[in-house]
């Protein structure tokens, strides 16, 4: 007798979690998410290829994908990778070694005296931000300029360098207090 | 000419943490001595080996971590944990209870959770709550205070005793030991004796005093007293004791006006037991307590009501430990809930407004 | 002779410190002019907003008060030149910054005349209205001389839509050692009261509350008496108690109306106008006397200087040449801080110029043995004293493990940086900085994600151009096949329709001819018949 009650217990009480997990899975139901949309928001957009993806939209369709990892992009660091983690909920995955600090922001300059007006770095740049036109020399739109280094390797005559981007007092950042020992770590 | 550069303030109080731990250290005394009077050397040999454990195991935990060793071990707060573990413990314990206690308070309760500053337990309330629950024979070995039929050990009879477990002749553990008038209650009341007949009973009657038990008055009445001190000066947070003090009294008023005989009054509450040093040196440990100043009222009333619910319906004599150490888990709680409005912004503004960004995910 | 004063009725702010001022070492002696430099650095920076552009150009002569650099943008402030002179040089000099970065500079040797460009100054300036005598205010460069330099004809300007009830001359000079708006008070109580005034017609104040610490007394009488003599009614000083940090425009507001400025608002939301007593001395000096901004009082003073004093000071003068007039620096002189101890930055060297932001120049004395920075104990000593009512120590829990998302949430932009917090900490964490760390790296973020999103713009738009391109380029070649295919049908047509037409004869003969080689091939190797139609293709 006393095992009928408990399976019938038993019963009803799976039944009841059923339903209330019936009911669950259409009272709060994930539309369709453009995660997509929104990984790709917290990408650097410097369309540099450093992840072995085409683009940043590519590498954002490769995470949701779950095809890459979320420690692939060295121009976003470390912030873009925890920003990732957040998002997505997983957990934090230490940068390979070489990125492993804060990257440096850089855009290029031309070197106006070598350029020969090739136009092969115009064809590179992902963003437009090269200006010039066949046999005329060539100058970069630094404001517009990610970084992502792409126009250096057509050049032949090599007149593309990297800089680092200035930093001027409007710009420039506090430092985080030294002695760190004592602060709540990440 | 060249300057040195540092981030403003340029100008700062002088107060440190190990001026705050030494204060209150030092605030301990009188109330220790009161208590080395009426319990005799085993209080103070209790101290001094808890100090020295608590020191070793802070400076090879802080070398096992990688921190600087000097100033954190200088800064008092592994003293402090000492000094209220051994306070708490029975003042016959054997040298090994004393020495797990605080060991396990510091490399465990605090150390392993990441040093001064990031434990959410009180070390000393774990320490005593681990010894408590793992040796309940020893843990009883109270020595009762300074009374006719007793007499107290010498200091080098109290040494042997705490470290080799040894009386002396003619010392048999019934004669140096007893029940707390708390435990003689808790005992008493289950036998169906009424508060009355207990505080007039011919074998136990003497150890009530005048209000909270023969010498336990004292100890709490100068812990009170120096508690209060710190707490105008402003080195703890006044609130904490005052929540606990409040909750205590309200509740045991209004159980003892119900039936008073079967509760016991305030007053015995408030003078028996921990209760002052609890209020004003254990609960005030910020680490562990609320931040807030509502959270403070709070987190003080809690551990009242809890004190009193396990000293009348409990298993233990006292709770004081365990009930510090239940509202130690609903810090983060109280600190959530009881945020102050900020300068500019609606009450309703807050604390809700950054759930919809977790529900998202 | 006492005069019976009305009591204005006064509330608290939260928080805050009872601070030692170490005011009286630098207002024993009257303030002086500094000695005209022989070479004045002018930034081109020196408020909240855009750079100005420099107008003039290295080796024009200039007069004190033309104008060497103009405002591109609402939220910017014209630049004059401070005396009479040859512009050097324009290039980046070390300016006052915490970061220590150079900016955009203009370098003038000055003639030591001192001659003044056309001066227009008025007597009546009501004859003009509050907007044209905004422009006035505008073109003379005047910033919030407090420190915060946010350009007063943009402040002044508060809208349609805010009514501005009450106007607040901030006089309070709340951080200890700064003793310049006390200086400016004694001895320019008329051009203040007159600057006040002009700022109340502009703005339509209905009156005006001039709030002075009650530590600066002899301030408060010289107000009072200036009052009197004019017998103004609604202007009104009100003396509030030594609490810092009560010269913050949101504490004063508070402690005066019982009011809060909303957090993501303006005072001029809540009608009211906070400007500090110096501003309203130079819009005075702008309106009556025709001069722009290009010169203010400075403290120069702290243990670490021999005579500290208050110093009438051209801008861009050097720092050093201040200390030296003020007896040169003790020989213990560890730090140079712009500002006071509690909110000034420290400097790593004197050659710097002055701003129109910078109110005091302190130096201090090797420090006694300070306690080693500890981790936060949870005492919450610092939300006790916070004036904006935030958590400090959860503050600096987010900001120290770089959660900005969660730092925003307890209001990190409601921080003033007082430092009260940092000041009271018992475990000596430098808890302001860690918030400027967060607030530098939030714009940070900002400002990146802006630029992600136009460098995402840019990229999709190439992409769309590149496809666009190759569709172009592959319609072009589909049309282009179409066209042959067109012409091949064409022609295919007409040579079928040729066989009974008359056609081209050239092409008839050349037909005719292969024809006839044909046959004569078949004839030699008996080849099927219908292959005599297949190189008719091919002949094309």
């Amino acid at each position: 007798m006393s095992i009928l009650i408990a399976v019938i217990t038993l019963a009803i009480i799976a039944g009841l979690f059923g339903l209330l997990l019936g009911y669950a899975a259409i009272k709060f139901r994930v539309e369709g998410d453009p995660v997509v949309d929104k990984i790709d928001a917290l990408l650097p957009q410097t369309q540099c290829g450093q992840c072995s993806y085409p683009g940043c939209r590519p590498y954002a369709e490769a995470i949701a994908s779950g095809e890459a990892n979320i420690n692939q992009c060295p121009p976003g660091g470390e912030t873009t990778m925890l920003a990732l983690s957040d998002l997505l909920g997983v957990e934090p995955v230490p940068l390979d070694e070489e990125h492993d600090r804060e990257p440096v922001k850089t855009v290029v300059y031309i070197d106006e005296q070598t350029c020969i007006g090739c136009t092969l770095c115009i064809q590179a740049c992902p963003v437009d931000a090269i200006l010039g036109a066949a046999k005329q020399m060539h100058t970069i739109i630094e404001d517009e300029c990610t970084g992502c280094d792409l126009c250096i390797p057509p050049c032949p005559v090599d007149c593309i360098h990297v800089k680092p981007v200035s930093v001027d007092q409007n710009t420039w950042r506090w430092p985080l207090p030294e002695n760190q020992h004592t602060a709540p770590q990440a | 000419m060249q300057f040195k550069t540092a981030t403003s303030p340029h100008q700062t109080h002088t107060s440190s943490v190990s001026s705050v731990m030494y204060k209150v250290l030092l605030a301990l005394i009188p109330g220790t001595i009161a208590m080395i009077v009426f319990f005799g050397w085993g209080v103070l040999v209790n101290i001094l080996l808890a100090c020295v454990v608590a020191l070793t195991s802070e400076a090879l935990m802080l070398w096992v971590r990688k921190r600087p060793i000097k100033p954190y071990l200088m800064d008092g707060s592994a003293l402090l944990t000492a000094c209220l573990l051994a306070l708490a413990l029975p003042q016959l314990a054997p040298w090994w209870l004393t020495t797990v206690g605080t060991a396990f308070a510091i490399i465990v309760a605090k150390h392993l959770y990441g040093g001064l500053g990031f434990n959410p337990f009180n070390p000393a309330m774990v320490g005593y709550v681990v010894v408590l629950i793992s040796f309940p024979r020893e843990m009883t070995q109270w020595v009762p205070p300074l009374l006719e039929d007793y007499t107290l050990l010498t200091f080098s009879e109290t040494l042997r005793v705490i470290f080799t477990g040894e009386l002396p002749l003619n010392y048999t553990w019934d004669a140096v030991t007893m029940a707390t008038p708390l435990d003689t209650i808790k005992t008493q009341l289950g036998l169906e004796l009424s508060v009355g007949e207990i505080e007039n009973h011919k074998q136990y009657g003497s150890m009530f005093g005048e209000i909270g038990g023969f010498g336990w008055e004292w100890v709490n009445g100068l812990f009170l007293a120096t508690g209060l001190l710190l707490a105008i000066k402003g080195i703890i947070d006044w609130r904490i004791p005052a929540g606990l003090i409040i909750t205590l009294l309200l509740l045991s008023n209004t159980f003892a006006l119900y039936d008073y005989a079967s509760y016991t009054p305030p007053t015995f509450h408030l003078f028996s037991g921990g209760i002052m040093l609890g209020a004003f040196f254990i609960a005030t440990d910020p680490v562990t307590a609320a931040t807030s100043s509502k959270g403070r009222w709070l987190f003080g009333a809690g551990i009242g009501a809890f004190i009193f619910i396990i000293r009348t319906w409990g298993g233990y004599p006292d709770g004081i430990a365990f009930a510090i150490l239940l509202m130690n888990m609903a810090v983060p709680l109280l600190d959530y809930y009881t945020m102050p409005r900020a300068y500019g912004h609606r009450w309703t503004e807050f604390p809700h407004h950054h759930k919809e960004q977790d529900d998202e995910i | 002779m006492t005069v019976k004063h009305r009591t204005h009725h006064l509330w608290h702010f939260h928080g805050g410190l009872k601070l030692e001022g170490h005011k009286a070492m630098s207002t024993a002696e009257p303030v002086v002019k500094a000695i005209l430099p022989k070479r004045l650095v002018v930034p081109l920076q020196q408020h909240i907003g855009d750079i100005a552009s420099p107008v003039v150009n290295v080796g024009d002569k200039v007069l004190k008060g033309q104008i060497i650099a103009e405002n591109n943008s609402y939220v910017s402030a014209p630049v004059h030149a401070p005396s009479s002179g040859t512009v050097t040089d324009i290039d980046n000099f070390p300016t006052p910054h915490p970061s220590g970065i150079s900016s955009l500079c203009m370098v003038i040797e000055t003639d030591g005349e001192d001659r003044w460009a056309e001066r227009e100054a008025l007597t009546d300036p009501r004859q003009l209205s509050p907007v044209e005598l905004r422009q006035k205010v505008r073109r003379a460069g005047i910033v919030g001389l407090g420190g915060a330099t946010f350009p007063t004809s943009v402040k002044l300007n508060p809208g349609p839509d805010s009514a501005i009830e009450t106007l607040i001359i901030n006089g309070v000079e709340c951080e200890p050692y700064i003793s310049c708006d006390d200086m400016l008070m004694r001895e320019q109580a008329k051009a203040l009261i007159l600057g006040c005034e002009l700022i109340q017609y502009m703005v339509s104040a209905h009156h005006c509350l001039i709030a002075i610490e009650d530590n600066k007394p002899e301030a408060i009488h010289q107000v009072r008496q200036e009052i009197e003599a004019r017998s103004l009614h609604n202007i009104e000083v009100v003396v509030v108690p030594t609490v810092y940090p009560s010269g913050g425009e949101k504490q004063l507001i508070k402690i005066l109306t019982h009011k809060e400025v909303p957090s993501d608002g303006l005072p001029s939301d809540i009608g009211i106008l906070v400007q500090n007593v110096g501003t309203a001395v130079a819009v005075h000096n702008a309106i009556y006397l025709g001069e722009p901004l290009i010169s203010r009082y400075v403290t120069i003073t702290g243990e670490g200087v021999q005579q500290p004093r208050n110093l009438e000071v051209l801008i861009g003068t050097q720092m050093s040449e201040l200390i030296e007039q003020s007896g040169g620096y003790h020989e213990n002189a560890a730090k140079l801080i712009m500002g006071g101890p509690m909110m000034g930055f420290t400097l790593s060297t004197d050659h710097l110029p002055i701003t129109k932001g910078c109110n005091c120049l302190l130096v201090e004395n090797t420090p006694e043995q300070t306690p080693e920075t500890m981790p936060c104990i949870r005492c919450g000593a610092c939300a006790t004293v916070c004036p904006a009512q935030l958590l400090p120590q959860q503050l600096y829990w987010h900001a120290s493990s770089k959660n900005f998302e969660q730092v925003q949430d307890y209001h990190l932009f409601d921080c003033i940086e007082c430092g009260c917090c940092s000041y009271v900490c018992p475990s000596q964490i430098p808890l302001v900085q860690y918030y400027r760390f967060a607030k530098t790296e939030i714009w940070n973020q900002e400002r990146e994600r802006i630029k992600s999103d136009h460098a995402r713009v840019r990229h999709d738009f190439r992409q769309a151009r590149l496809d666009r391109e190759k569709k172009e380029r592959e319609e072009k070649l589909r049309k282009k096949k179409e066209m042959l295919e067109k012409k091949k049908q064409a022609e295919a047509k007409a040579a079928a329709e040729g066989k009974s037409d008359a056609v081209d004869p050239k092409k008839a003969a050349i037909e005719a001819a292969m024809k006839r080689v044909q046959e004569k091939k078949a004839a030699q190797q008996k080849p099927p018949s219908d292959s005599a139609e297949k190189p008719s293709g091919d002949s094309e």
